[in-house]
């Protein structure tokens, strides 16, 4: 994004585009994990604690073994631990699983700064980055094309879930707990337990876009890494409409928004830089406000979700 | 709203309509279901608080410190000498405003967290309406901006109410993201229209005219608006009991079919609960400039609001149990200081207590009904 100033406009263009492909792997991990969440029937609206949580796991766990791998896998097991303690709490009779997801937010929050204390670093073994852009001797166009592994990890598995959903039995149960809770029960299948394995992948899913954060981009550990991308990511669900694949388009979208502000400084844009921050949650709520009716159900949203209706 | 029909439903080919579950048609609504006879509430909620504790305790076990110096430490910071019960105080007070942002739409069963935007949105509000009748005599320029706050912070949360019943948005996920679009909002106008340039070091909004700062209960060093908070909980627990509103308001949130049957007018009900609550949440936001910082900056973003939510549920949505627990959270808030110097703890100690109490709190609700003894009781 360096580069951008020099070349004006065109550069705003693409350090957006470069900020989209950068910015959006949390957002598509996290997303991708309220997907299947959502899916069996159950909101896990803390997401957001379990991104930190992810990221601080993710920088330990590779500032201790020097592989920024094994911190991904470190962080995707922090996040099923914390996706199968929201679902613990929720399998009690009379839990309310969007109160649960509050209180999972504020408590990942605290435990992922208390524990990452000792980290706080500027720097870890970082994940390598996919030089796409090598062609070009602009270097602006080279550095929005240096793609993330992981970024081309969550594509290819938005294609695979979307597909797993629709054409599997797995995807049918999956579908069939977040669509009739006692269809599953009359097929002598626990929904309890689909919706444990559902929010437990969930969790590794959002725990691994936490690595992301502190292991690519921004890359380092700090308390103010995250700025509620976990949190959007759920509304960005509701926008995507239940579809794994819809969740590509709409993070990068979305990484787009967040790179606005950022990229318009580069040409010397920079009195608005608060409110252009704010166009990402901006544009969820307009979304949400188009795409809700209080006439029938979102469309494409599982029946038993409390939050669609 | 609740119908089901449409394309939603079916996709698995296995049942006709979703909708002819009465177990999770509750659900649809949520909030309603944590309201519990108040001796059972009380009980729980004292068994959930003792397990967080116990579970906090194995935890600081964990990372090599004595639990029961650290509990007593708690203690000390929050409630041990004079000093600490006035920071506790201090605290607590916008605490128990925030907290009615969450416990008033719960009435009415809306599960609304946007209260620290409200909060933000009331402060700057008031920096705003102090500004704007700067030459006013001091009581009514410090009722003004106290006004101009409320009213600012309950317009906020009314629009998620509105957006909820007439556009059907879930209003949990609205308000949120309203916190952050109140945040936006508030840096923008801080760092740029109305930032006082002669503060160099942090971006802060012009200062209130000093004569309109609230002073401190005399005799403590607890500012006013910790008397303004408890008086409200007060009128809002007679409203809520004593008055044919808050019976509407509680049929609403029990049982929305009901109040539909009964021609209860519940878009009104739905508004009026979002009003009362931003509206406190942004008094919060006025209380704070006029009587802590002077003006409005980032030392307002500090978490009331998410704390407010946490003392809401602990308190089960009633607003007269708000004021105990706003306070016993607001010591455990106001120990993190002794914590982190006398054990060298992180100060997101105080966060992780919290957390755990919360996590305890809701799963309590599963032991909610469970025994006859409560029944029985009068």
């Amino acid at each position: 994004m360096t580069g951008a100033a020099g070349i004006g406009w065109y550069g705003v263009a693409l350090a957006i585009v470069g900020g989209a492909l950068r910015v959006s792997t949390p957002y598509l991990f996290v997303s991708l994990g309220e997907v299947l969440t959502e899916k069996s029937g159950r909101v896990n609206l803390g997401l957001e604690g379990t991104l930190l949580m992810g990221a601080m796991t993710g920088f330990a766990g590779a500032t201790l073994t020097g592989s920024p791998w094994l911190g991904v896998l470190a962080a995707g097991a922090a996040g099923a631990a914390f996706g199968l303690l929201h679902a613990a709490i929720c399998n009690l009779p009379r839990v309310n699983d969007i109160a649960v997801g509050i209180a999972l937010f504020l408590f990942g929050i605290g435990l992922a700064f208390y524990l990452g204390k000792p980290f706080i670093a500027p720097r870890a073994a970082m994940l390598p980055a996919l030089p796409l852009g090598a062609w070009s001797d602009e270097p602006a166009v080279r550095a929005a094309l240096e793609i993330s592994p992981l970024f081309l990890i969550g594509a290819a598995l938005a294609v695979a879930l979307q597909w797993g959903i629709a054409n599997t039995r797995l995807g049918l149960l999956l579908r069939m707990a977040g669509e009739s809770a006692d269809a599953a029960r009359a097929l002598g299948r626990s929904v309890n337990a689909i919706r444990t394995l559902a929010t437990t992948a969930g969790g590794f899913l959002a725990g691994v876009g936490g690595a992301f954060l502190s292991l690519y981009y921004p890359g380092n550990w700090n308390e103010g890494l995250s700025s509620g991308q976990g949190l959007m990511a759920i509304a960005l669900v509701i926008f995507a409409r239940w579809s794994p694949l819809r969740c590509l388009w709409a993070s990068l979208l979305f990484g787009g928004a967040s790179a606005l502000g950022p990229a318009l400084q580069t040409v010397g844009v920079t009195s608005g830089y608060y409110l252009y921050s704010a166009a990402p949650y901006l544009l969820t709520l307009v979304l949400l406000v188009y795409s809700s009716s209080t006439r029938h159900a979102l469309s494409g949203a599982p029946s038993e979700l409390s939050i669609s209706r | 709203m609740r119908s089901t029909s449409g394309s939603a439903v079916d996709r698995t080919g296995l049942t006709g309509s979703a909708a002819a579950q009465p177990a999770h048609r509750a659900s649809s609504w949520p909030v309603a279901r944590v309201y519990v006879e108040p001796l059972e509430a009380l009980v729980l909620s004292a068994g959930a608080l003792a397990v967080a504790l116990v579970l906090f305790g194995v935890f600081v076990a964990l990372g090599g410190r004595n639990p029961l110096a650290v509990y007593s430490a708690l203690y000390l910071g929050g409630f041990g000498t004079r000093f600490s019960i006035e920071g506790t105080l201090t605290q607590a007070s916008p605490i128990i405003l925030t907290a009615l942002c969450t416990a008033l739409p719960a009435r009415v069963g809306l599960l609304v967290i946007g209260a620290e935007g409200a909060l933000v949105i009331g402060g700057l509000c008031a920096v705003l309406v102090a500004t704007a009748v700067a030459t006013a005599s001091p009581w009514v320029g410090t009722l003004a901006a106290l006004l101009g706050g409320a009213l600012a912070g309950a317009l906020w949360i009314a629009a998620a109410g509105a957006l909820k019943h007439w556009r059907g948005v879930n209003e949990t996920i609205a308000s949120l993201l309203l916190n952050y679009i109140a945040i936006a909002l508030f840096n923008h106008l801080i760092s740029g229209p109305v930032r006082d340039f002669s503060q160099t070091l942090k971006a802060q909004s012009w200062p209130v005219p000093d004569a309109f700062r609230i002073g401190s209960i005399p005799g403590w060093s607890v500012h006013w608006g910790l008397v303004i908070g408890v008086c409200i909980c007060i009128i809002l627990f007679v409203l809520i009991r004593h008055t044919t509103l808050g019976f509407s308001m509680n049929v609403l949130g029990g049982n929305r079919r009901a109040a539909q049957v009964a021609g209860l007018p519940i878009g009104r009900l739905v508004i009026l609960a979002c009003l009362m609550g931003g509206g406190a949440a942004g008094l919060a936001g006025a209380i704070e400039v006029l009587a802590v910082h002077g003006a409005a900056s980032e030392s307002l973003i500090v978490g009331f609001g998410y704390t407010g939510i946490l003392v809401a549920f602990l308190a089960r949505q009633n607003p007269l149990a708000i004021v105990p627990v706003a306070l016993l959270v607001g010591g455990i808030s106001a120990s993190g200081g002794l914590l982190q110097r006398r054990f060298d703890m992180p100060d997101a100690t105080t966060q992780v207590l919290q957390g755990l109490i919360f996590v305890c709190v809701l799963a309590s609700n599963a032991l909610a009904g469970r025994w006859r003894w409560f029944a029985r009781s009068p």
